[in-house]
Order: C-alpha cells, then sequence, then structure tokens
C-alpha cells in the first residue's frame, strides 16, 4: 500500500511518528522502527540527520548531531532500514534536506531509497517549482511519494500548488515556527486548519510542529486525518529502555 | 549605472548555476516578499536621497582612495587601498545595513535579526537599529564572541542583545543558522540583515547592489586621481563575499580588469583546518542558495578554521562562485600566519591596522607578480581594533 493509501484507508487518527536515525546511539534505527511498528503507529518519518537542519529546533538539532557523532551515513542509514523491512511493513518517510540527497546522487538516492524500502520523502527545501522541473518524473520512476509543507502564511495559490504535488500527504505546518514548540493550540491555528480542510484539496492532510501529547494530538486529528510527533517523541526516548521508553510515550498519546 | 549583464542575477536568482532560493516553507512568504519589492523600493526617489545622504553624512563617504607608496614600492605596482576602515563603524558592513534597515522600515518591520562572524555586521546592524529605533538581536557563534569582544561590548553599547549560537562549530555558519530559525518563528515582524552576499535570492544582490557604492566610488577617484577610471586588478578578501561584491559590481563587466579573491587557508589548505573554500569546496547548498561549500560526501556541511572570524564560513556567495566557475575571478589563499604578517606590516609601514579579514588580501600581493605600471585597487574592507587580542595572543604562542 502507498502512502496516501495507508492514510485513507484509516481515514483519520493516523499517528505519524518521526524519529532521527542513529540516535540515540547508531544501531537504535531498527529497534525503533519496529518497536513504534509493534506499537501500531501509522507512518515512520525517519530523519535524515543533517549538519545544518533549519527548519529544526534544538531537540531534533542535537539528535542529529548526536547521530552524526555516532557515525550515522546515508549508506548505513539505508541498510538500517533494509534490516528493518525483515521485520515491519509500516510506511517510511524518510525526511532530510536537499543538500544531502544533492550529494549522494539524486537519482542514485531515490533508486536506493526505494529499493530498501523507503516509500516516501520530506524535504523542506526543496522548492516546488524545482521539483516539478526537475525532479518530478525521477520521483515517479523510482515510486517515490513526496509530501510538501504548507504554513499559515502559505497563500491558496500554493497550497493548491502544494496539493498538486504531493503524492504521499500535506504536512501543515501547524505555526509559523521551527519544530519542537509546545503549548495549546490557539484558535488562530484552529482558524487555520479550518480553512485548509475547507479547501477540499485532493491530498489527505497530516499536521505537525508542536504535537506533543494526547491533547495536542486529538485536536490536530480533529481538523485533518492526523498528526506527526517528532521533538517530543525524541525527548521520550530513553537510550537505557528504548522499547519500553516507545510503549509509554505511544501509549500516552492514545 | 551601466547594464551589467554577463554577471547579473537572473529573474529567478541565479548567476549562472549558482544561486537560486532553496529554503523551508516556513521563510517563502518573505523571501517572495522582499524579492517582489526591494528594487522598486530601493530605486525610489526617497529612499535614494535618503540612503545617499546617510552614507555621506552618517557613514562619512566616500571613503578615500589611498595610494601606499610602501606598498607599491614593495611590489613594483601602483597601489591603491578602498579605506573602507574610515567609515563609521569601522567597515564596508555599514554601506549594507543602511540599505537594508530603510527597505525594514518600508516593510513595517519593527524587529532586526542579524547573524555576525567578526562582530563588524552585528556592530553595523546594531548602529543603524540605534539610528531607526528598532529592536536588534544579533546571533553570533560562541567562539567568535570569545575572539571578538570587543566588538560585542560594541553591539551591547549600542542597545543589541547578542545571543550565542552554541550549535556545530560556533562561528559564523552556526549564527546564520540561529538568525535564520529565528527568522522562521518570528516571520511577520522581523526583517532579517543578512551581512554577507549570501543567502537565498534577493539577498546576494540586495546585499551586492547596497555595497556596490565601493567600486562606484573607486571608478571615479581612480579617474580622478590617474585619469583612467579601470583599474588592472582589484583585490578583496573572501568569506561569504560582500566587500569582494561591491568592490567588483562596476568591473564586472570590463573583462579587462582583473577580479581576485583572497580566501582564507587557515592553517594550510591541507592541514584539515581551513577555510579555502573554493579549492575544497563543491557545488551544494547552504544556507538558502547554491554555491561552492566545504562538505562531505554525504552532504554534511564541514566546520571551517580561519583566525579571521569574518572569513570562517564554510561557503562562498553565489556570484563568486559563479565569477570563479567562469575564470573572471582568480583566488589566491593566504594562511592565518600570512594574514598576520600583512597585518603587522600595514600597521607598522603605513601606520594602518587593518581588521584580519582584510590582512588576507594584503597577504596575496606576496603571491602575485604585476607590472610596474600595473594599477591596484585594494579593498581595505575594515579596521583591525578588534582583532589586537587574537593579535596579542598569537604572538604570545610564538
Amino acid at each position: 500500500m502507498t502512502i496516501r493509501q495507508t492514510i485513507l484507508k484509516k481515514g483519520k487518527g493516523i499517528l505519524n511518528v518521526y524519529c532521527t536515525a542513529g540516535y540515540p546511539t547508531l544501531d537504535s534505527t531498527v529497534t525503533i522502527l519496529n518497536s513504534l511498528s509493534d506499537q501500531g503507529v501509522d507512518l515512520i518519518e525517519l530523519g535524515m540527520p543533517y549538519s545544518d537542519p533549519l527548519a529544526d529546533g534544538t531537540t531534533i538539532q542535537e539528535s542529529s548531531q548526536v547521530a552524526l557523532k555516532n557515525g550515522l551515513s546515508l549508506d548505513i542509514l539505508f541498510d538500517q532500514i533494509r534490516q528493518a523491512r525483515e521485520y515491519t511493513q509500516t510506511p517510511i518517510i524518510a525526511m532530510g534536506y536537499y543538500n544531502q540527497m544533492l550529494q549522494y546522487g539524486v537519482e542514485r538516492f531515490l533508486s536506493i531509497a526505494h529499493d530498501v524500502g523507503i516509500q516516501g520523502l520530506i524535504i523542506p527545501d526543496i522548492p516546488m517549482d524545482i521539483y516539478e522541473r526537475d525532479y518530478q518524473v525521477l520521483f515517479e520512476k523510482y515510486n517515490m511519494e513526496i509530501s510538501f509543507l504548507i504554513t499559515p502564511l502559505t497563500s491558496d495559490l500554493r497550497v493548491q500548488q502544494a496539493d498538486r504535488l504531493s503524492t504521499a500527504f500535506i504536512y501543515v505546518v501547524s505555526q509559523t515556527s521551527i519544530t519542537g514548540k509546545s503549548g495549546e493550540i490557539s484558535d488562530a491555528q484552529k482558524q487555520y486548519f479550518e480553512r485548509i480542510a475547507a479547501m477540499n484539496l485532493e491530498s489527505p492532510r497530516l499536521i505537525g510542529f508542536g504535537i506533543h501529547d494526547r491533547a495536542t494530538y486529538e485536536q490536530a486529528c480533529n481538523y485533518s486525518h492526523g498528526a506527526i510527533v517528532g521533538s517530543a517523541f525524541i525527548r521520550a526516548l530513553d537510550a537505557e529502555d528504548v522499547e519500553g521508553s516507545i510503549e509509554s510515550f505511544v501509549s500516552s498519546l492514545r | 549605472m551601466t547594464a551589467i549583464s554577463k554577471y547579473a542575477v537572473s529573474e529567478d536568482g541565479y548567476y549562472g548555476e549558482f544561486g537560486g532560493r532553496f529554503i523551508p516553507e516556513m521563510l517563502y512568504a518573505n523571501i517572495e516578499n522582499l524579492r517582489k519589492v526591494y528594487l522598486e523600493i530601493s530605486q525610489e526617489a526617497d529612499f535614494q536621497i535618503e540612503f545617499q545622504s546617510l552614507l555621506r553624512d552618517y557613514v562619512g563617504r566616500p571613503s578615500p582612495l589611498y595610494l601606499s607608496k610602501k606598498l607599491s614600492i614593495k611590489h613594483g605596482a601602483s597601489i591603491y587601498l578602498k579605506r573602507e576602515d574610515l567609515n563609521h563603524t569601522g567597515a564596508h558592513k555599514i554601506n549594507n545595513t543602511i540599505g537594508q534597515i530603510l527597505l525594514a522600515q518600508r516593510l513595517g518591520k519593527h524587529r532586526i535579526i542579524a547573524e555576525t562572524g567578526a562582530g563588524q555586521h552585528g556592530v553595523a546592524t546594531a548602529t543603524v537599529c540605534a539610528l531607526m529605533g528598532l529592536d536588534c538581536i544579533v546571533y553570533m557563534g560562541e567562539v567568535d564572541i570569545a575572539r571578538q569582544a570587543p566588538n560585542v561590548a560594541r553591539m551591547r553599547m549600542l542597545g543589541a542583545e547578542v545571543r550565542p549560537a552554541t550549535s556545530g562549530s560556533k562561528t559564523l555558519k552556526d549564527a546564520t543558522n540561529e538568525a535564520i530559525r529565528d527568522w522562521i518563528n518570528n516571520a511577520e515582524d522581523t526583517h532579517y540583515i543578512i551581512g554577507s552576499a549570501i543567502g537565498p535570492h534577493p539577498y546576494p544582490d540586495m546585499v551586492t547592489r547596497f555595497q556596490s557604492v565601493i567600486s562606484e566610488e573607486i571608478k571615479l577617484q581612480l579617474e580622478d586621481k590617474t585619469g583612467n577610471a579601470y583599474p588592472d586588478y582589484v583585490i578583496a578578501c573572501v568569506g561569504g563575499g560582500s566587500n569582494a561584491a561591491g568592490a567588483f559590481y562596476h568591473f564586472l563587466d570590463h573583462e579587462k580588469t582583473k577580479l581576485i579573491l583572497a580566501e582564507a587557508a587557515g592553517e594550510g589548505i591541507d592541514s584539515g583546518r581551513s577555510a579555502a573554500t573554493s579549492i575544497l569546496g563543491t557545488k551544494g547548498v547552504i544556507h538558502g542558495c547554491k554555491t561552492l561549500l566545504m562538505q562531505t560526501s554525504d552532504g554534511q556541511i564541514v566546520e571551517p578554521h580561519s583566525i579571521s572570524a569574518g572569513l570562517d564560513y564554510p561557503g562562498i556567495g553565489p556570484l563568486h562562485a559563479h565569477l570563479i566557475d567562469t575564470g573572471r575571478a582568480t583566488v589566491y589563499p593566504a594562511t592565518d600566519e600570512e594574514a598576520i604578517q600583512a597585518m603587522l606590516y600595514l600597521s607598522r609601514e603605513e601606520g594602518i591596522i587593518p581588521a584580519l579579514e582584510t590582512a588576507h588580501a594584503l597577504a596575496i600581493l606576496d603571491q602575485m607578480k604585476f607590472k610596474e605600471s600595473d594599477t591596484i585597487v585594494l579593498c581595505l574592507s575594515g579596521r583591525g581594533d578588534k582583532d589586537l587580542n587574537t593579535i596579542m595572543n598569537y604572538l604570545d604562542n610564538q
């Protein structure tokens, strides 16, 4: 099943959990992927740690630095996904930055990513027009789904463009901020979620950034097909008891 | 203004294959708005009147073009120094911050953020914010806060808040990351004054245009002094590349004027502690633009090293990447040691203490061969008061 089919089949309450590959230890990745799958999360967003993650707050920055220090490279990450695929079929979406793909070679990256079982990508700093001009055909060739981000400041026209180009889901960034904010969902955010919901987009919508507990997760689900939890999960991960901390975190959300 | 053709930025923000805007959606609205209005606003009559009068009466422009007899004799050619160190705040950086603060006012922004390496851009930003009554937050790497303490104190005197960047190498790259994250978090009320000719379009072009006053004046002053507006060489140091961009701008299409960049080799190009981007760098994306940068085969950005905080940057402005790629500009590296020797030379022979950044441009003179008839203009981008601690420590350790 594609990522989009997975979301549409369930229809609502999708839980997409973000984790950073190679964190807290180099070998944690496979355990975390399998364990998230055991806990029944619907999608997994696997961060490809980057030295300069512009859109990320302190938590994901630090986890990325640790992962790089642990020696994680893209080739190791691909191997880890290959291993996890022997156990879990939960869709995996890799998240990273454009320069990583560019240096690896975009086609080589897509080809290997597809082979090891990555189904989708989120690359926040690839502009939509560049994607459409240079990469859309390649993404289609390797059956790689993509999700574009929208924010409260994104014009309707660009929301429609994101809808047209996204093949997995639209990533609804809950506020104009980097990742990792905590706090309640404001009335202004609710109005924004309603405005986007009312646009009758073709793509399913997942809300992310600042979704950190049951209350924010449930509220996000009320306005969309589901939510993405990242920094809160990274903070909850216990290196001493990875599986236990994942079980208690996921059950705290739903 | 002459029409700049071959090396001008394209409609969508490219210099050849370099430039563009590779930014997360969170920044799109701000950057797109800036792109739409920056040329129009900065060319309006009232903007130009205010900009020009501030450059004249507040900054002290035109900055002198000084014939250095000692350097001329030493290198066997006529060597002129474009004295940007004599600007208010002590460097070329203020040309751009005056331009951008006027733009920010017209965009209705009341909060200003900036990144800084050596602190010169931070001081120049804090200065214009004090002048215009806008809130100012300057991001600066923790390492740079320590080595450029006088500039940190100046920023605080001017009422700015200096926030340390504690990630990565804790230098200019990381300060830039933090400033970009601040802008994502405060997209609506904040303008980000980038100090280098880097970043997503329109920043490289905007900064270059505001700095182009340097080459505009060089032409007039050189014509006045020698009867020929066009030098044989223009030499400038390059980190991100704002003083070089400004010093080159009006000579870009005059191919007889050779454009020379001095980059920081740190402890040596192969030492593992260098910031020689043109040699060690490959094509990639940093801080929203495609350019040359120091990186691993996995695309991780490498932490650079230079004794000069202003050149301690793993990338280079996209205009410069294009000039290098096309052969229009030539790059010479200078090590920490060579820069210090050049700094000492100018201090003791000409009574001018240049910034460590500028000293790299002076240092590469030794690697070049000139004809006696050659006219050289070297952009003396800033003064060196801020570097005295670094130099004294370095000399004490010798």
